[in-house]
């Protein structure tokens, strides 16, 4: 009794954890709205990953081009293009791009939903750019804010309401102090009406300063905001010259929530990528830090160190293809011909990304395309109502040949096969692998395969009550002698498909991934979750004398 | 109750000459097939372009090819796919396809341009484009030969371990004539071989193991509890005793499989058919080729009580012969039948 108990609250548990595993969430996707730009919207969908096959879209795999001459380390060449096309994959219109390595030497790029191969083409195979630029040391932007907001509001842009009143709200750090206060000063000067200056601007209601000069902190779902506003030419027109603006690559956390760093750097890179030669990273022996140490080329030095003179005590920012790579440092003294940027203490990971940044703008890859797919969307579409038009012809078949068969037992066998679709759909939404039409085809096979246990379970049952054992002890000695020949014949399955998913790409790994959750589900529901419901069934008839099976 | 050859006894090992012969039939031509022309591999494995439309108004697929030759695509292969309104295009490499560019990249842009000045741009969408490279076909194709070959050790040992290797070798044995008379079958189907296909091939395997192994499962228990009946019957009890599972387990994969071949679509159709007859040949070679085959290796190479020797003596024989081991005659407790339930 306390068995069954314990048992159904398993049951229930899976079943809540199967559904709340499938429920809808609300996914944050980046769409190119009509002028092109990038901009975020949330769409509702069930957590499973659809493969290019069933949602459409691109899959290119590119290999380093060695039709220009040689090019001799194509395995550290393609974690340069691979790093690359990383900060490039926010120009894609897709939820999650993959940018994986494949084997030695070939990069993997899938964009679901990109419908343009061309587009995705040119933005993968665009040759890098590294540039270093300083930032904006003498805060010439913050001081612009108020005049950008006028400009905002004489353009009719309002503040979102509930935004602050202050010009440029602070974050974290003391450095902001003396931002308030140059900003206060500036902004009580020259405004003729102070009312309409203290209502919160457009834009500076969307910035927060961040550690450094020259760094703005945006919260994410802020940015295609402000992007848009920056954009706008009443904003550009009163932006002071010599200024450029640039986006950091990834969201950072901050407390709860994630920002997006906005850096305002001078217009004139002091060097580029062509100058690097070398750039590797290191811990450094003495204090344990993690740094960088690069090399430059003859006419790179003679300009880094002119530069570097000039701009001791200030930040350099290292944007690769416009996007600023990391925090940017800060110049100690000059650096000619070999220089070094420290990281602190922090982890080596983070060195050896910067250093492939590096080495990304000073060796640039040339990419080929070694393969390519674009499935359009109706193509998916079809597939998906395909599959499930299958899928449901073969479950009710599945149910009748077994209802039909074993009857009342049958029945429990195709309430176990319900759970069992559900934990093997949770399964795919829970390790993040993605459906495919094979994996969808796998499925509707697997539903087919899944009654198999029970079908060994039921037909041992039934020779156990010919041999004239009573109901309870038959179901025992079923379910015990069916036991070794499940776990067998399940085992060599499952690696048999493991096996699949070593060795196999893309749409294969998806319908390996998909048996091998389904083998795994088919064997709790057969073997457990049948168990249980004739647990309760015998105890609720303990005197019965014939088993529906 | 519906009960199917619930107390079946059929003395299936007897026939195993006439199935070896019925597999050679289907297997020896499929070779020869197979070495004359090769199989219809996808371009995947082979490299090249694959272009598959969508238009608006059915079109002709002679039109279509006169239209290529026109843009300077030559040996292109053009088949209607599924209906008269979809249509696949497929330039292999090293087939003499020529184009303007010559390589796979070109070839689609030639294809997209005579589409577009033959049909309009407005009436014909590109509903999925390939292009792969020569290496990458190359590599695959190395690929799926590990994939099977890696298959066929792990189960190896897996058997190895959990029966003994004389089960082991026969399982994967059984399981080697099953990929044999599946690459027959998608040589006479003329299947186009993708990797799903391969995938569909290595399930087979699976299956085909999953279901040798549930007889063998029932043979390693009959051994423990028959100690005198001989492997020949104990073969034919087993597979008699599990019978019934195996036509039930085959009707409802079959019954999933079937629907996908009517309703799964075009794309998964070659997919759907491998699998249909991977079942067939599953459950074919689990009866008739892993059973004898075991009852073969157990005559070369006895096992402990050598009861495989013992078993190899006819069953008309054995009434007369005198038995190659010590134990006493295999107590047939049956009226002339081989099942020995009695003896328990």
């Amino acid at each position: 009794m306390r068995s069954i108990r314990n048992r159904l609250i398993a049951i229930v548990f899976l079943l809540g954890i199967s559904v709340a595993l499938l429920l809808p969430r609300n996914v944050t996707q980046r769409v190119a709205d009509a002028q092109g730009r990038m901009k975020d919207t949330t769409v509702r969908h069930v957590p499973i990953n659809l493969g290019l096959d069933l949602q459409g879209g691109i899959h290119l795999a590119l290999e380093v081009d060695q039709s220009k001459g040689p090019v001799p380390d194509c395995a550290g060449a393609i974690q340069r293009a691979q790093r690359v096309v990383r900060t490039r994959v926010d120009e894609f219109g897709t939820t999650e791009p993959v940018v994986q390595i494949v084997g030695q030497c070939r990069l993997v790029v899938e964009l679901a939903g990109e419908k343009d191969p061309g587009r995705a083409k040119q933005i993968v195979q665009r040759t890098a750019f590294l540039e270093f630029r300083i930032t904006d040391m003498r805060n010439q932007f913050r001081d612009a804010l108020p005049a950008v907001d006028r400009a905002l509001r004489v353009a009719g842009v309002k503040a979102p309401s509930g935004a602050q009143v202050s010009a440029v709200s602070q974050l974290f750090g003391d450095t902001a102090k003396k931002g308030a206060d140059t900003s206060k000063k500036k902004s009580g000067t020259p405004a003729p009406d102070t009312s309409e200056s203290n209502a919160p601007g457009a834009l500076s209601s969307l910035l927060f300063t961040g550690g450094l000069p020259g760094e703005f902190l945006v919260p994410e779902e802020q940015v295609s905001r402000a992007e848009s506003l920056l954009a706008r030419p009443e904003v550009t027109a009163a932006l002071p010259r010599g200024l450029d603006l640039r986006w950091g690559t990834e969201a950072q956390s901050r407390g709860a929530r994630m920002y997006r760093a906005l850096y305002i750097v001078e217009d004139k890179p002091i060097i580029t990528g062509e100058e690097l030669t070398r750039a590797n990273a290191r811990r450094d022996p003495q204090n344990n830090h993690s740094e960088v140490v690069f090399d430059l080329t003859r006419r790179g030095s003679r300009k880094f160190c002119d530069e570097t003179g000039r701009h001791v005590h200030d930040y350099m920012a290292i944007i690769l293809d416009n996007r600023v790579q990391g925090q940017p440092p800060i110049i100690n003294d000059q650096i000619c011909g070999t220089g070094q940027i420290d990281l602190q203490s922090k982890p080596l990971t983070e060195a050896q990304d910067l250093a492939l940044v590096l080495q990304a703008g000073a060796l640039p890859v040339p990419l080929s395309i070694v393969e390519e797919r674009t499935i359009g969307p109706t193509l998916g579409a079809d597939s998906i109502r395909d599959g499930i038009k299958a899928g449901i012809v073969g479950v009710a078949l599945v149910i009748v040949i077994m209802v039909g068969y074993y009857r009342l037992s049958g029945g429990l066998a195709v309430a176990s096969l319900g759970l069992y679709v559900l934990m093997t759909l949770a399964g795919l939404s829970l390790f993040g692998f993605t459906l495919t039409l094979p994996g969808l085809a796998g499925m509707v096979l697997s539903v087919g395969i899944a009654v198999d246990a029970n079908v060994l379970i039921f037909e041992r049952i039934r020779e156990e009550l010919q041999h004239g054992k009573t109901v309870r002890l038959a179901i025992d000695e079923g379910f015990t002698h069916a036991m070794s020949a499940i776990v067998d014949s399940n085992v060599s399955t499952v690696l048999t498909a493991a096996i699949l998913y070593l060795v196999g790409t893309g749409p294969v790994q998806g319908f390996a991934i998909t048996l091998i959750i389904g083998i795994v589900a088919s064997m709790i529901t057969a073997i457990f979750v049948v168990r249980t419901f004739y647990l309760i069934w015998l105890r609720r008839r303990p005197d019965m004398q014939t088993l529906s099976v | 109750m519906i009960r199917l050859f619930a107390h079946a006894n059929y003395d299936f090992i007897k026939w195993r000459h006439y199935a070896y012969a019925l597999t050679a039939l289907i297997i020896i031509p499929g070779l020869i097939l197979l070495a004359i022309k090769g199989l219809n591999y996808s371009i995947e494995f082979t490299g090249g372009t694959f272009i598959q439309i969508e238009t608006r108004h059915p079109i002709q697929t002679a039109e279509l090819r006169a239209d290529l030759d026109a843009a300077g695509i030559h040996g292109t292969e053009i088949q209607s796919f599924g209906s008269d309104t979809s249509y696949s295009i497929r330039a292999r490499l090293g087939e003499n396809v020529t184009s303007p560019g010559g390589d796979a990249e070109e070839t689609s842009a030639a294809v997209g341009r005579a589409l577009d000045a033959k049909i309009g741009h407005d009436n014909y969408v590109i509903a999925k484009h390939e292009a792969v490279g020569p290496k990458v076909g190359k590599e695959l194709q190395g690929k799926a030969l590990l994939a099977i070959f890696f298959s066929f050790f792990v189960t190896l040992a897996y058997l190895a371990y959990r029966f003994e290797w004389r089960f082991g070798l026969a399982a994967v044995l059984a399981t080697f004539h099953d990929i044999l008379t599946t690459i027959a079958f998608i040589r006479y189907m003329n299947l186009e071989v993708s990797l799903v296909v391969v995938g569909a091939v290595l399930t087979m395997v699976g299956y085909s193991l999953n279901d040798t192994i549930i007889i063998f499962d029932r043979v390693r228990e009959n051994l423990r509890k028959y100690r005198r009946t001989n492997l020949y019957e104990i073969l034919n009890l087993s597979i008699n005793e599990t019978l019934p599972r195996s036509i039930l387990t085959h009707g409802t994969t079959m019954a999933a499989t079937v629907a996908l071949v009517i309703f799964g679509g075009e794309v998964i159709r070659p997919f759907s058919l491998v699998m249909t007859f991977a079942i067939f040949t599953g459950t074919f070679s689990s009866i008739y080729i892993a059973a004898p085959v075991l009852l073969l290796i157990e005559k070369r190479w006895p096992g402990q009580d050598a009861r495989g020797a013992r078993a190899f003596v006819p069953r008309e024989a054995q009434a007369t012969a005198v038995p190659t081991s010590l134990s006493a005659p295999a107590p047939t407790g049956g009226s002339g039948g081989s099942r020995s339930k009695a003896a328990v």
